[in-house]
């Protein structure tokens, strides 16, 4: 196993709707997508946005495209334009996204 | 076989306006320009009110003056939201700046019917509530307060322009998504009831509204995108079978990968497998992606569903006033020191007569890790950026609280920069409230009208 950020086999984008942001996270490939999957869950999601995400994460996977997305619920600070806080937008959700920690088996790191 | 080719020359107001005009080098044959979020028609109505000519996004008439020669000659279609409140009056200036060129027998189509101030009485006479969609409070708690209130429509109006013969569309609130199914749903004669090609046109529609965030803007490898300066915006080649290709000038920078597709697919998703617009439902999960050359990424597949009986309707109302102020905070314990002005503030705000109620309190330290997790925040950084706000219904208090900032640079800890642009103002803080209508109202009065010049 080997510990990287998911900057290094993952993408994301994340956008708002109202006070919740949404996060999209494409993995490079297949075999990739299928650990994510179990690891990517809405609870590691949420301790990982802590400090930001007031309420539920919520998940939605699209195998089709190696993707899953997340709903952040509560945590633009009110939202669009009620909110004070400089990313009111979630535009840097996707990229703290990308930050987080995970094991993963040397051979999915192989694979391109 | 058929092929049409629709570019994104705009992909919000503000957008870089230089984009449209490089898009008339490339052999396109519709370009779909986007200018309203959801509260721009607010700050259009507030416009409107000062000036009834205004209410409109001026930088569409920019483009037409530096463009239209060309437009013309290259007889590229235009569809746009750019008409906000005043479609109208934007076709009319359109249409005077044809003729001082000297250019005749231009059409230029407006779409209307989406503005619904004028018929709310009317529309909560005939028993439509209006109430908000999301938490589903009462539309008579906001009634006085609306500052402006739209239903989105979508692709038809515009399928009726093209069908006249226009050149130029003009609309107001359609969806974003319309800018780009119109054009397919009118070359093509879709039949409105084949939701997956139906489906299939939004979902172009959906990857191109953001401008560059399909190709190469806003990107993961950001490292990976070459002349990002210059990026390239979206292409869309669709053909007859609904399917399409994404794709970009080779003479621009920029890229368009199955990942840079796959990321905008993504942007602002909610439940992929029912992506509402007002003409179908799109189901996300069925879309498929194949890079198939450089800059090149085929997108098939896509499964629709029927379209709902309701259209949305957006409305924004004055929730209050807010302002913000920030300085930069250096040296030794930036961080306390800046905690400590902004305490400052309070403390006086208080001495003169004021009660900030913790809930209209803000105070972000940027520097510190401000937009990241707990975790990730720093605790002893050298420099902090303070932001000081307050958000509330009490506009004079908001003012009050703009004078607070600069006093702390003579007045407050040691190290106190970076005061600039005066005072922080109110500013008119404009809420959403989205709601559904029946489609049939409000679709009995739209009305699509063509000027020429």
């Amino acid at each position: 196993m080997k510990k990287v950020r998911l900057y290094e086999i993952a993408y994301a984008r994340s956008g708002d709707k109202g006070d919740s942001s949404n996060v999209g996270v494409i993995a490079k490939n297949k075999k990739i997508y299928e650990y994510l999957k179990q690891h990517l869950t809405p609870e590691t999601v949420k301790k990982h946005f802590e400090g930001i995400v007031q309420g539920e994460v919520e998940r939605f996977l699209l195998p089709n495209i190696n993707a899953i997305n997340f709903i952040l619920h509560n945590s633009l600070g009110g939202g669009g334009t009620l909110s004070l806080i400089s990313d009111s937008q979630g535009k840097t959700h996707g990229q703290i996204m990308l930050m987080f920690e995970i094991e993963i088996p040397e051979e999915l790191l192989k694979d391109e | 076989m058929k092929k049409i080719r629709i570019a994104n020359g705009q992909g919000f107001w503000g957008d870089n306006v230089d984009i449209p005009l490089l898009m008339l080098e490339e052999k396109i044959d519709y370009i779909g320009m986007d200018y309203l979020a959801e509260v721009t028609l607010s700050i259009m109505m507030r416009q409107k009110l000062k000036n009834p000519r205004a209410g409109y996004a001026r930088d569409f008439l920019d483009f037409i003056r530096r463009g239209l020669e060309k437009l013309v000659t290259k007889n590229v279609k235009v569809i746009t939201n750019a008409g906000g409140l005043s479609p109208e009056i934007l076709a009319e200036e359109i249409i005077a700046i044809a003729k001082s060129k000297g250019i005749r027998g231009l059409k230029v189509a407006t779409v209307t019917g989406d503005n619904l101030y004028p018929l709310i009485d009317e529309l909560i006479e005939s028993g439509i509530s209006l109430q908000n969609m999301e938490t589903g409070e009462e539309f008579a708690k906001i009634r006085d307060k609306i500052t402006s209130i739209n239903a989105y429509l979508g692709a038809k109006p515009v399928v009726e322009a093209l069908k006249a013969g226009a050149q130029i569309v003009i609309a107001g609130r359609i969806t974003d998504t319309a800018l780009v199914s119109a054009p397919v749903i009118y070359e093509f004669q879709v039949d409105w009831q084949d939701w997956d090609r139906i489906a299939s046109a939004t979902v172009g529609g959906h990857i191109v509204e953001c401008g560059a965030q399909a190709t190469g803007g806003n990107y993961s490898r950001w490292w990976e995108v070459p002349d990002m300066w210059d990026v390239g915006y979206p292409i869309l080649e669709f053909y007859p079978d609904g399917s399409f290709i994404v794709t970009k000038s080779p003479k621009r920078g920029g890229v368009v990968n199955k990942f840079t597709v796959a990321e905008q697919l993504l942007y602002e998703m909610g439940d992929p497998t029912n992506y509402i617009t007002p003409d179908c439902i799109a189901d996300f999960s069925t879309i498929q992606l194949r890079e198939i050359g450089k800059d090149k990424v085929l997108v098939e597949g896509i499964k629709g569903k029927a379209r709902t009986q309701y259209l949305k309707v957006a409305a924004t109302y004055l929730k209050g006033y807010k302002a913000v102020g920030q300085l930069v905070i250096s040296g030794p314990r930036a961080l306390e020191k800046a905690q400590l002005a902004a305490e400052i503030v309070w403390k006086r705000l208080e001495r003169s007569g004021y009660q900030i109620a913790e809930e209209e309190k803000f105070v972000e330290f940027l520097g510190t890790g401000a937009t990241l997790p707990t975790k990730f925040r720093i605790k002893d950084p050298p420099e902090v950026v303070v932001r000081i706000g307050i958000k509330s219904s009490n506009k004079e208090k908001v003012e009050r609280f703009g004078k607070e900032i600069a006093p702390l640079v003579t007045s407050g800890p040691p190290g106190v920069t970076g005061f600039s642009g005066g005072r922080p103002k109110p500013q008119e803080m404009v809420a959403y409230w989205p709601t559904l209508v029946p489609r049939q109202i409000i679709e009995d009065k739209i009305e699509v009208k063509i000027e020429v010049s």
